[in-house]
């Protein structure tokens, strides 16, 4: 029977399965970050336990440290120790880690490509929801608890349940100032935060083959905001060209060898999903959430919607909710909102395209005199390269925060955080109360359109920049 | 992990949908390196005002759920990040069970390996639950794992459906990892057989 690629991963990897149960699923990476692995680490303590396959565990520092240059120490007791705890734990079970001061370090989803760990066919886990991120490379990646890093570090193998498959098909191709960010917002946006509860997500059609590779991970790394287990890209040339090279990938010629293997890997012609969405690239413009659910979006043309035209009792509840917190008005024009705080940056859109696509709205131009405005690299090296293309002094020129690289303002967990009531227009992935820091208010967009609203003081379509 | 079989307990309400793992612990509580002492955190921005004080606002603070065990909420609940803090701070500050139409994949999961239960009703039957809960001070349900019903003192029974190897796995209390040591040969073989191709 003609399979899909998450099929042909999931196939690959089980490694006993009885009826009834789950099945005993090999995990061929597993990335680990400070904030949902000590207990992890502590559980193996207890039980008397080794990490099973060391070099298959890389681990890295991103969510707790403060992006101000790393010659000042970290100042947070809190943060600090679990930095350490981090380190020790590396030490003490003989594994890989990115600390602070590697050049290296990087949020733990842009390093994983970055360094060529992440490949095509894999299955990858993380203790962090948008793991989905290295779908993009045809891998089978998601997101996992506390509980289960403890279970992959102790036997590298998980017990799961096979989730179904959902095709979406983005046909056409994008119109110029609409971004890999919009397309993923829009699906969201269209099946709802819970629309692919218990689906893996296969992502297809013209517009998406046309996406690079870093837009191709802004794409699978929302596919959480729309509950799915995953998001899957079928690998191609781009995808080869990419890794080529990259230190941890094959090199040579088991590169060429392991090439010929991921070819095998996309969808078969006939194969079936439980469930396809096609979308239209043609028809669409720059997106804005409005709300305090990554499925509150509008177009950048349109207004902030009324909670008692939604369909049902709960969503009217959960508007209305929405509108108080984040003080807007049903009705307003999207491009009426100010804002304070502008933030580029986060494992959805951190990456070198992600901060050139900003840089090119930026240049020449100035950050209003209402706006601060932080670009947040994703990793060390990005911040290089960034660096040596004279990006930074784009950014500072025009009035830009230059940092170092870390999951910052993303969820706020290191100094890097909104005011009560401070309005912020954020290339992250989530916008729910209190995410940038409580009362903080905060409305996903592209990299290109926070640039905009950096600039204009307010939201602005970026197709008139 | 600790067994859960029969569970009763009153019942708290939060009317809400899409409440994510944000809201349940926010992040300023995922610094602790313990499975512990989440209690106070558990909805910390929506249960407490800027001075510290509960705000009486806030649903659950109401007196009559002080003491709940039952959390009866709106769909898509524990959506977002994938902080096994979420739980821990449910299971801390004393909820065993969660009822809801539908929940996010990776909160459901990390339910199952702390001992709590989450339960999936249809909208109607947590509507039902709702109007009961609403009616009645210190309004209890009996939550039954082997029999996968939940009954109240009035006459209430509802059937509900757990899979059978995370109920198997919750009623006896088993270990998730030894579980799948007792299968170390064919990991083994597994291994063995990557590392020829
Ligand atoms: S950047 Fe944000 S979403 Fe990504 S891993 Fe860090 S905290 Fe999570």
């Amino acid at each position: 029977m003609a399979q899909t690629l998450f099929d042909k991963i999931w196939d690959a990897h089980v490694v006993h399965q009885e009826p009834g149960k789950p099945a005993i699923l090999y995990i061929d990476l597993h990335l680990v970050h400070e904030v949902t692995s000590p207990q992890a680490f502590e559980g193996l303590r207890l039980n008397n336990r080794k990490v099973r396959q060391p070099e298959k565990t890389v681990l890295t520092v991103d969510h707790n440290i403060p992006t101000w240059s790393r010659s000042i120490p970290v100042t947070d007791p809190i943060s600090k120790q679990q930095i350490e705890t981090l380190e020790k734990n590396a030490a003490d079970f003989g594994l890989t880690i990115y600390s602070l001061n590697s050049p290296q370090q990087g949020i733990v989803h842009v390093l994983g490509p970055e360094l060529g760990y992440t490949q095509p066919g894999m299955t990858i886990v993380c203790g962090d929801s948008h793991t989905s991120t290295h779908g993009a490379f045809g891998s089978l990646a998601f997101g996992i608890g506390t509980s289960e890093v403890e279970h992959v570090l102790a036997t590298q193998c998980l017990q799961q349940t096979k989730p179904k498959n959902f095709l979406i098909t983005v046909d056409g191709k994008l119109p110029v100032g609409v971004t890999a960010k919009d397309i993923i917002l829009y699906i969201i946006r269209t099946i709802g935060t819970d629309g692919a509860t218990g689906y893996v997500i296969e992502y297809a059609g013209e517009a998406i083959r046309n996406l690079s590779m870093e837009e191709r991970m802004t794409v699978c790394n929302m596919s959480i905001e729309a509950g799915a287990r995953a998001g899957l890209i079928a690998p191609d040339e781009k995808t080869f060209e990419y890794l080529r090279g990259r230190e941890f990938a094959p090199q040579e010629e088991a590169f060429e060898t392991a090439v010929a293997k991921w070819k095998t890997l996309p969808t078969e012609e006939g194969a079936t999903f439980d469930r396809e969405l096609h979308i239209d690239a043609a028809q669409l413009v720059p997106q804005v959430s409005w709300g305090t659910s990554p499925g509150m979006v509008a177009d950048i043309t349109g207004n902030v919607p009324d909670p008692e035209a939604m369909p049902d009792e709960n969503s009217k509840k959960a508007a209305r909710r929405a509108l108080e917190y984040m003080g807007l008005q049903a009705g307003q024009p999207m491009e009426d909102v100010t804002i304070d705080r502008v933030f580029i940056g986060s494992c959805t859109n951190s990456r070198i395209e992600d901060l050139r696509a900003a840089a090119a709205v930026a240049k020449g131009r100035k950050v209003a005199a209402n706006v601060n405005a932080m670009v947040v690299p994703g990793s060390q090296a990005i911040k290089a390269q960034a660096e040596s293309e004279g990006l930074d002094k784009i950014f500072t020129e025009a009035g830009f925060d230059w940092r170092e690289s870390g999951c910052s303002m993303c969820l706020a967990m290191n100094p890097d955080v909104l005011s009560p009531g401070e309005r912020c227009a954020s290339t992250s992935n989530r916008n729910f109360e209190g995410r940038q820091g409580a009362g903080g208010r905060t409305h996903l967009v592209s990299p290109a359109m926070a640039a905009a609203a950096a600039v204009a003081g307010h939201f602005v379509d970026v197709r008139k920049f | 992990m600790k067994p859960f079989t029969v569970h009763t307990g009153i019942v708290g309400t939060l009317d809400r949908v899409n409440v994510d793992t944000d809201q349940i612990i926010p992040k300023q509580f995922l610094k602790r390196i313990e499975r512990t002492g989440f209690e106070d955190a558990l909805f910390f921005d929506w249960r407490f005002l800027a001075d510290g004080s509960p705000n009486p606002e806030f649903e659950l603070n109401q007196p009559r759920f002080a003491e709940a065990s039952i959390l009866l909420t709106r769909a898509n609940f524990g959506c977002g990040s994938s902080r096994e803090h979420a739980p821990w701070a449910l299971d801390n500050y004393g909820f065993r069970v969660v009822i809801a139409p539908s929940f996010a994949d990776i909160f459901f999961n990390n339910c199952f390996k702390n001992g709590m239960l989450p339960i999936r009703l249809s909208e109607e039957q947590v509507e039902e639950l709702f109007q009961r809960t609403k009616a009645k001070e210190g309004y209890q349900l009996t939550v039954d794992l082997e029999e996968q019903t939940i009954s109240d003192n009035d006459g209430l029974q509802i059937k509900f459906d757990v899979e059978p190897f995370r109920r198997e796995c919750l009623l006896d209390g088993l270990d998730d990892i030894g579980l799948t040591l007792q299968h170390e040969d064919k990991i083994t073989a597994y291994e063995a057989k990557l590392a020829a191709a």
